[in-house]
C-alpha cells in the first residue's frame, strides 16, 4: 500500500475518531436519565456503612453519568436549594457553620464516592446522615453538583447561573482546582 | 384528568362572552370565504380556456375592465367594514372580560412550576389560609381572583371553559378573575411550554354549590386525619422519616417540605401528579413508588421500599380526606 | 439592431507588445450585442465559464448556481423537517401513545420548526429571488455575487451543523423559538439552545446577506427602460421582501446573542431577580418572528403574480394596486409583533393597538386577492398544473388569513393562543400561502432552469393529493384546539377525547406523504429521464427569462434587452431594442438610475473566488469555538478578519482589465 494511502486513511481514521468522541462526548452530556440505574447496576449501592467501600470504588462510573452529565449536574443543583444545604453550607457553598465547599480543602476527600459517603452516612463534627432520606440516585447527583462547585466536574456539564440573585460564580465558570485533603481540628468541623 | 375542557361549552361569564365573538367571528369569516370562493369558482368557469400557444390579451376590453374594477372596490369597501364590525366586537368582548364584577372573590394565590399548580386560598387572612395542589374548589356565583407567579420557567393557566388564558411569568405578577355559573368539574392544562412534562401539567377546578364549597374549605383548613390504624401509623412513620418529607407537606406531622404539592388532604383528589394518575389505591402506590414511569422528568424520584412500607405509606396518604 | 450608448471607436497608432500586460493591452476587444452563435456569444460564454476543479466549484458565484444550491439544500432540510413533522403526527395519533419519549419529543418539535422555518422557508424563497429575479430584470448577475456565495456556505454550514447537534443529542428542545427562562443558563441545561443561538446567527448573517444583493441588484441592475413602475410584481415582491430582511433580521440575532451573554458570560438581560426581563426576549424574539412570517409569506405572492398573468394570457389586474399592496403589506408587518404576546400581562390597551393594526394588515392582502380574481374572470384560461397550485393556495391561504383574524383579536386569542388552532393556521398560511406557490414556481419554472418540463399528469395527482392531504391533516387540529388541547404535548389521555381528530390528521398525514412521493418520481422521471427537451418559453409568458435558452446561457443574455412595457415579450419596445458594446471579455453589464432606469454606468462583476467559501468556514470555525469557550470568541474572530481582508483585497489585474474597457469606448 502506498504511504499516501495509508496517510488517507489515517486522516480518515482520525476524522471518525473526533466525531465519535464529540458524539460520545456530547451523548454523555446530553443525557437525560430521568430513571435511576438498574439495582444491581455498578452504581446501585449498597445498604451499609462497610458495603459502601464498594460504592467508593464503583465511584469511577459514576463520573460520566452524573459528572459529565447537565441533568445530573443540574439536579444536584436543584436539590442543594431544596435540602437546604446551604443552611449550614452558605448560599453558594462559601461555608457557615459547615465547612465551605467551594475551595480546595477537603476533609474527607473530595472524589465522588467519598462525598457520596459524606452525605449518605455523615460525619463527625455535625454533618447528618441523609442516606435514609434521600434516595441513592439524587446523592449521586447531590455529590456531582458538590464537586462542580469547586470545579471538579466537567466544565461542558456543570450548571449554569441561576435565575436568581447572583450569589456566586457559576460553576460553570470555574478553573479546576487541585483537591487536597487536611485532618478536621479538635474543637469543630474546620480544617486546621 | 377528567372534566369539561372546550371554549365552545362555556360555564362562566368570561367564557361566554368569548363564545359569542368566536361565533361571530366565525360567521363572518365564513361568509367572506364564500363569497371569496364564490366569486373564484365563478371566474373559473367562465373565462373561456385557451392553451400556452394563444396570444396575450393586451388590448384591455374598457367595459370589461370597469366592472372589473367596481366588483374589486366593493370587495375592500365590503371587507374593510367587516373588518371594522369585527375590530368592535372584539374590543367589546375585551372590556367585557375586565367587567366581571370582583365583589366577595375568593382569592387564590396560584404558584406554577414544572410540572404542578400550587394554590393558596385566602393567602392575606393567616385564620383562613390553606395550601392545596392541582385541583381547585370555587363556589358556583363567586368571582375568583387568581394571582398567578411562576416559580421556574414560564406556564399558562389555562381553563377553556371557565375562560381565556394568562401566562405565569417569572418575575411578573398578572391576575385572572374567573367566575363559574354552574356545578361541574373543568379541566385545564398548562398551556405555555415548560419543559419535559408539559404534556401532563393538567389542573381542576371543581364548581361546587356554596353550601359544599364551604364545607370543603372548613375541610381543607383542619390539619391531616390522625392515622386510624398500625399500617398507617406505620405510613406516617414513614413518610416523616424519609424522603418523602422531604419535599412534601402534612400540615399536623412533622413532615414539612415546601417543594412539591402539599399533601394534607391529598386523599380528596381525584388525581395525582397534575392528571397524571388516577388517584386510586392501586395506582397511587405505584405513582410514589416510581413516579417516573408515568410522567417521565417530572421532580419525584423513584421511592425504592420494601412492598409493605409501600403499602403502608399509600394506606397512610389514602386516609388523608 | 441599434445599440445605446455605442461611439465610433478611435483609430490606434501600431505599437509593438514590450510586455505582456502591453499585448493583453492591444488584444482586440470583442463586444456584445449580437446574438447567440456569434464571435461575441462564444467569447461571453468563455468569459463566464467557472473555474476548473474543485476550487473552482467552490469559488462559484453566478447567481444561477448559486439560486439552484438554496433551493435544492433548503428541499433537502425540508424533507428532513417534514419526516420529524410525520413522526409527531404518528405520536399524537393515538393517546398515551409511548412511541418517543418526552426529551426527543420536544427535540423533534423544535427542530421541525427552526428547520422549516430558517432553514427552509426563507432560504427558498431566496434562492428563487437569486435565480429569477436578475433573469427577469435583464442583467447577468447579482450585484455582490460574492456575497452571495458566502450566505450559500453560511446556510449550509448552519444547516448542517444544527442536524449534527440534533444527531448527537444535543438538538434543541424549548420551541423553536426558544423563550427564556426555559432556554436560559438555569433551565436550558447542556448545549443544546447554544446551537440554536448559533444556528439563528448563521441564518441572520445568510438571510442579510443575500437581502442586500437583491435589493442592490433589483434598484441599480435593470434593463434600461424597466422604471420602477414597468417592473414585474415578483420583482417587487423581492424587492419588499429584501427591505424587510435588513429591518427585522439584525434584532433575532441580537436576541439571541444576549441570551448567548446569558449564557457564556453571566449577564443578566433575561434574569428578573437582577433588574432583566424575561419578557424582554419575547419583544425582540417576536419583532423579527411576525416579519418573517411575511419573508416567507411575500415572495411567494410574487410567484402568484408572476403565474396568473400567463395562465390568463392577460397583463395583471391593478398592478399598480398590487405594487402598493406588498410595500403597505411590509410596512405594517413590522407592527404586529405583539399579537404573539397577548396571554402575558402586558397593558390591555397597548394590546388592542395591536389587534387593529393586525386587522389591518388583512387589507392589502384582500386587495391582491381580488385583484387576482379579478385577472382570472377577465383571462382566457390554461389549466396546467403551476395554474392549479394557484387556486390551491386561494383556497388553503385564505382558511388561514381567516383564521390569522380571528387569532389576531385579544380576548379571543386568549382561548386558542398556544393551542393545536395555532397549529392549524400556522400550517394553513405557511402551506397555503408558501408552500402551494412554491410548487407552482416550481412547475412553472422548471423548464426553464432545467431545460425540461416536469410531468402534466404526475403534476395533476400530486396537486390533488397535497391539496387533500393538508386539509385533512390540518383542518381537525382547529377543532382540536377550541377542544382544549395545548401545543407541544408529547402526548395526552384517553380522557381528553382528542384521539380521534388526531387520528384523521395523521391520516392525512399519510395522503401528504403520498402526494411527496408522486412530486419525487416526477422530479427523477423528467431529470433523468426525459429527452424532450424545452423551448425558451413553453408557458408562452410575457417576462424577459423566458427570452433566453432553457437553461440560460452562462452570461444570461447575449445582448442586455431594453424593454418598455411589464411584459417585454409580449409588447416589445419597438425602437431601441438591446443594449450594444458591453464587453464580452469581462463580466460586465450596465447599471441604470433607480426610478427611471436610464442608463447610468458600465459595471464589473466579480469575478469567481474561494473567498467567500473560505471565509464561511472561518466563520464556521469561529462560532463553533465561541460555543465552548469564551476566549474562543475573540481568538476565533482571527481567522474570519484575515478572511475578509483576502476577500476584500483590490485585485491590480482586473482592475487594470475593467478600466481598459471602462477607457476604451
Amino acid at each position: 500500500m502506498s504511504s499516501r494511502f495509508l496517510e488517507l486513511e489515517r486522516a480518515r481514521l482520525l476524522a471518525v475518531v473526533a466525531v465519535v468522541a464529540a458524539a460520545t462526548g456530547a451523548c454523555q452530556r446530553e443525557t437525560r436519565d430521568f430513571l435511576p440505574p438498574k439495582p444491581g447496576a455498578v452504581v446501585a449501592g449498597a445498604a451499609s456503612a462497610a458495603a459502601s467501600q464498594a460504592e467508593i470504588a464503583n465511584a469511577a462510573a459514576m463520573v460520566g453519568r452524573y459528572e459529565h452529565n447537565a441533568y445530573g449536574t443540574s439536579a444536584g443543583k436543584r436539590l442543594w436549594t431544596w435540602y437546604n444545604c446551604s443552611g449550614c453550607h452558605g448560599a453558594g457553598g462559601g461555608g457557615g457553620s459547615g465547612p465551605a465547599l467551594i475551595d480546595d480543602v477537603w476533609i474527607y476527600g473530595g472524589d465522588a464516592g467519598t462525598v457520596y459517603q459524606t452525605i449518605a452516612y455523615g460525619r463527625p463534627n455535625g454533618m447528618p446522615a441523609f442516606g435514609s432520606r434521600i434516595p441513592k440516585d439524587q446523592i449521586w447527583q447531590l455529590a456531582a453538583y458538590v464537586r462542580s462547585m469547586a470545579g471538579l466536574a466537567s466544565a461542558d456539564a456543570a450548571p449554569n447561573r441561576d435565575d436568581a440573585f447572583l450569589t456566586r460564580t457559576p460553576e460553570s465558570f470555574l478553573d479546576p482546582q487541585k483537591p487536597e485533603t487536611v485532618k478536621p481540628s479538635a474543637a469543630g468541623g474546620r480544617p486546621q | 384528568m377528567n372534566g369539561i375542557h372546550d371554549a365552545l361549552a362555556p360555564a362562566g361569564p368570561q367564557a361566554l362572552a368569548l363564545f359569542h365573538l368566536w361565533n361571530a367571528m366565525l360567521v363572518v369569516c365564513t361568509v367572506v370565504f364564500a363569497l371569496t370562493m364564490a366569486a373564484l369558482a365563478i371566474a373559473l368557469w367562465r373565462a373561456p380556456r385557451a392553451t400556452e400557444r394563444a396570444s396575450a390579451d393586451l388590448d384591455a376590453q374598457p367595459r370589461k375592465e370597469a366592472a372589473l374594477r367596481r366588483s374589486v372596490v366593493w370587495g375592500i369597501a365590503g371587507s374593510s367594514v367587516l373588518l371594522l364590525v369585527l375590530l368592535f366586537a372584539s374590543f367589546y368582548a375585551d372590556r367585557a372580560l375586565s367587567a366581571l364584577p370582583l365583589a366577595d372573590a375568593v382569592h387564590i394565590d396560584l404558584v406554577g412550576h414544572r410540572f404542578w399548580w400550587e394554590a393558596h386560598y385566602e393567602p392575606h387572612d393567616p385564620e383562613q389560609t390553606f395550601a392545596t395542589a392541582n385541583e381547585l374548589h370555587v363556589p358556583v356565583g363567586r368571582p375568583v381572583l387568581i394571582r398567578l407567579r411562576a416559580d421556574d420557567v414560564i406556564h399558562s393557566f389555562w381553563v377553556p371553559s371557565l375562560s381565556g388564558k394568562k401566562d405565569l411569568i417569572p418575575g411578573r405578577e398578572s391576575t385572572i378573575a374567573v367566575r363559574a355559573d354552574r356545578v361541574g368539574t373543568y379541566r385545564g392544562q398548562c398551556a405555555e411550554f415548560c419543559g419535559y412534562q408539559h404534556a401532563q401539567m393538567a389542573l381542576v377546578v371543581v364548581a361546587e354549590t356554596p353550601e359544599r364549597y364551604e364545607r370543603w374549605r372548613s375541610l381543607q383548613r383542619e390539619p391531616a386525619h390522625a392515622p386510624s390504624d398500625a399500617q398507617q401509623a406505620r405510613g406516617r412513620e414513614l413518610v416523616e422519616q424519609t424522603s418523602c418529607a422531604m419535599c412534601h407537606a402534612i400540615v399536623g406531622t412533622r413532615a414539612g417540605g415546601r417543594r412539591a404539592p402539599d399533601l394534607t388532604h391529598v386523599a380528596g383528589r381525584g388525581w395525582l401528579g397534575a392528571g397524571a394518575v388516577a388517584n386510586t389505591p392501586k395506582l397511587r402506590a405505584e405513582w410514589i413508588a416510581n413516579a417516573q414511569k408515568f410522567k417521565p422528568g417530572v421532580d419525584m424520584p423513584p421511592i425504592d421500599v420494601a412492598a409493605d412500607d409501600l403499602a403502608a405509606i399509600s394506606a397512610y396518604l389514602g386516609s388523608l380526606e | 439592431m441599434e445599440s445605446v450608448g455605442a461611439l465610433p471607436s478611435r483609430p490606434r497608432p501600431r505599437k509593438r507588445a514590450r510586455t505582456r500586460s502591453a499585448a493583453a493591452a492591444h488584444r482586440p476587444m470583442v463586444r456584445d450585442g449580437d446574438g447567440p452563435g456569434s464571435r461575441a456569444a462564444e467569447e461571453l460564454e468563455r468569459t463566464w465559464q467557472e473555474k476548473p476543479g474543485l476550487v473552482g466549484w467552490l469559488s462559484i458565484n453566478n447567481h444561477k448556481t448559486l439560486g439552484l444550491r438554496f433551493v435544492v439544500t433548503a428541499f433537502f432540510f425540508a424533507g428532513l423537517a417534514g419526516v420529524m413533522g410525520g413522526l409527531m403526527r404518528h405520536q399524537l395519533a393515538t393517546a398515551n401513545s409511548h412511541l418517543l419519549g418526552p426529551d426527543f419529543y420536544n427535540q423533534l418539535f423544535s427542530m421541525h420548526g427552526t428547520t422549516m422555518m430558517f432553514l427552509f422557508a426563507v432560504p427558498v424563497m431566496q434562492g428563487f429571488a437569486l435565480y429569477i429575479v436578475p433573469l427577469m430584470i435583464g442583467t447577468r448577475n447579482t450585484a455582490f455575487p460574492r456575497m452571495s456565495a458566502c450566505a450559500y456556505w453560511l446556510y449550509l454550514f448552519g444547516g448542517l451543523l444544527l442536524f449534527g447537534a440534533f444527531a448527537t443529542n444535543t438538538g434543541p428542545d424549548a420551541g423553536w423559538f426558544e423563550y427564556v427562562p426555559l432556554a436560559g443558563p438555569q433551565y436550558g441545561i447542556g448545549k443544546r439552545a447554544d446551537f440554536w443561538n448559533m444556528l439563528v446567527t448563521y441564518s441572520e448573517a445568510m438571510g442579510l446577506m443575500v437581502a442586500v444583493d437583491i435589493t442592490t441588484t433589483i434598484l441599480k441592475l435593470r434593463a434600461p427602460g424597466m422604471s420602477l413602475r414597468q417592473m414585474p410584481l415578483f420583482v417587487w415582491a423581492s424587492l419588499v421582501t429584501s427591505v424587510m430582511i435588513i429591518f427585522a433580521m439584525p434584532l433575532v440575532m441580537l436576541g439571541a446573542n444576549l441570551v448567548q451573554f446569558d449564557r457564556m458570560l453571566g449577564t443578566h438581560f433575561f434574569n428578573p431577580a437582577e433588574g432583566g426581563d424575561a419578557l424582554l426576549w419575547q419583544h425582540l424574539f417576536w419583532f423579527f418572528g411576525h416579519p418573517e412570517v411575511y419573508f416567507i409569506f411575500i415572495p411567494a405572492l410574487g410567484f402568484v403574480s408572476a403565474i396568473i398573468p400567463t395562465f390568463a394570457r392577460r397583463p395583471m389586474f391593478g398592478h399598480d394596486a398590487i405594487v402598493l399592496s406588498l410595500v403597505t403589506t411590509g410596512f405594517l408587518s413590522f407592527g404586529l409583533w405583539v399579537h404573539h404576546m397577548f396571554a402575558t400581562n402586558l397593558p390591555e390597551l397597548g394590546k388592542s393597538f395591536f389587534t387593529a393594526m393586525s386587522f389591518m394588515i388583512a387589507i392589502p392582502t384582500a386587495l391582491q386577492i381580488f385583484c387576482w380574481i379579478a385577472t382570472i374572470a377577465g383571462g382566457r384560461l390554461v389549466m396546467r398544473t403551476p395554474f392549479l397550485f394557484v387556486l390551491g393556495f386561494f383556497f388553503v391561504l385564505m382558511i388561514g388569513g381567516l383564521t390569522g383574524i380571528m387569532l389576531g383579536s385579544v380576548p379571543l386569542d386568549l382561548q386558542v393562543h398556544d393551542t393545536y388552532f395555532v397549529v392549524a393556521h400556522l400550517h394553513y398560511v405557511l402551506i397555503g400561502g408558501a408552500v402551494f406557490p412554491l410548487f407552482a414556481a416550481l412547475y412553472y419554472w422548471f423548464p426553464k432552469v432545467t431545460g425540461k418540463q416536469l410531468g402534466e399528469t404526475l403534476g395533476k395527482w400530486h396537486f390533488w393529493l397535497f391539496f387533500i392531504g393538508v386539509n385533512l391533516t390540518f383542518f381537525p387540529l382547529h377543532i382540536l384546539g377550541l377542544e382544549g388541547m395545548p401545543r407541544r404535548i408529547y402526548t395526552y389521555g384517553a380522557e381528553t377525547g382528542w384521539e380521534p381528530l388526531s387520528m384523521v390528521s395523521a391520516v392525512g398525514q399519510v395522503i401528504n406523504d403520498v402526494s411527496t412521493l408522486i412530486f419525487a418520481i416526477n422530479l427523477i422521471r423528467t431529470v433523468f429521464f426525459k429527452k424532450e427537451r424545452a423551448s425558451a418559453d413553453p408557458w408562452g409568458a410575457g417576462t424577459l427569462e423566458w427570452s433566453v435558452a432553457s437553461p440560460p446561457p452562462r452570461c444570461n443574455f447575449f445582448a442586455l434587452p431594453v424593454v418598455s412595457s411589464r411584459e417585454p415579450l409580449w409588447a416589445p419596445p419597438a425602437e431601441v431594442t438591446h443594449v450594444q458594446g458591453l464587453s464580452a471579455q469581462i463580466r460586465e453589464g450596465l447599471t441604470t438610475t433607480v426610478i427611471d432606469a436610464l442608463p447610468d454606468t458600465r459595471y464589473a462583476y466579480p469575478e469567481p473566488e474561494i473567498w467567500p467559501f473560505v471565509a464561511a468556514l472561518s466563520v464556521t470555525i469561529w462560532l463553533v469555538w465561541s460555543v465552548w469557550s469564551v476566549p474562543g470568541f475573540v481568538w476565533g474572530l482571527i481567522p474570519p478578519a484575515l478572511a475578509f481582508l483576502l476577500w476584500y483585497w483590490p485585485n491590480k489585474k482586473e482592475a487594470k482589465e475593467e478600466l481598459r474597457w471602462e477607457r476604451e469606448p
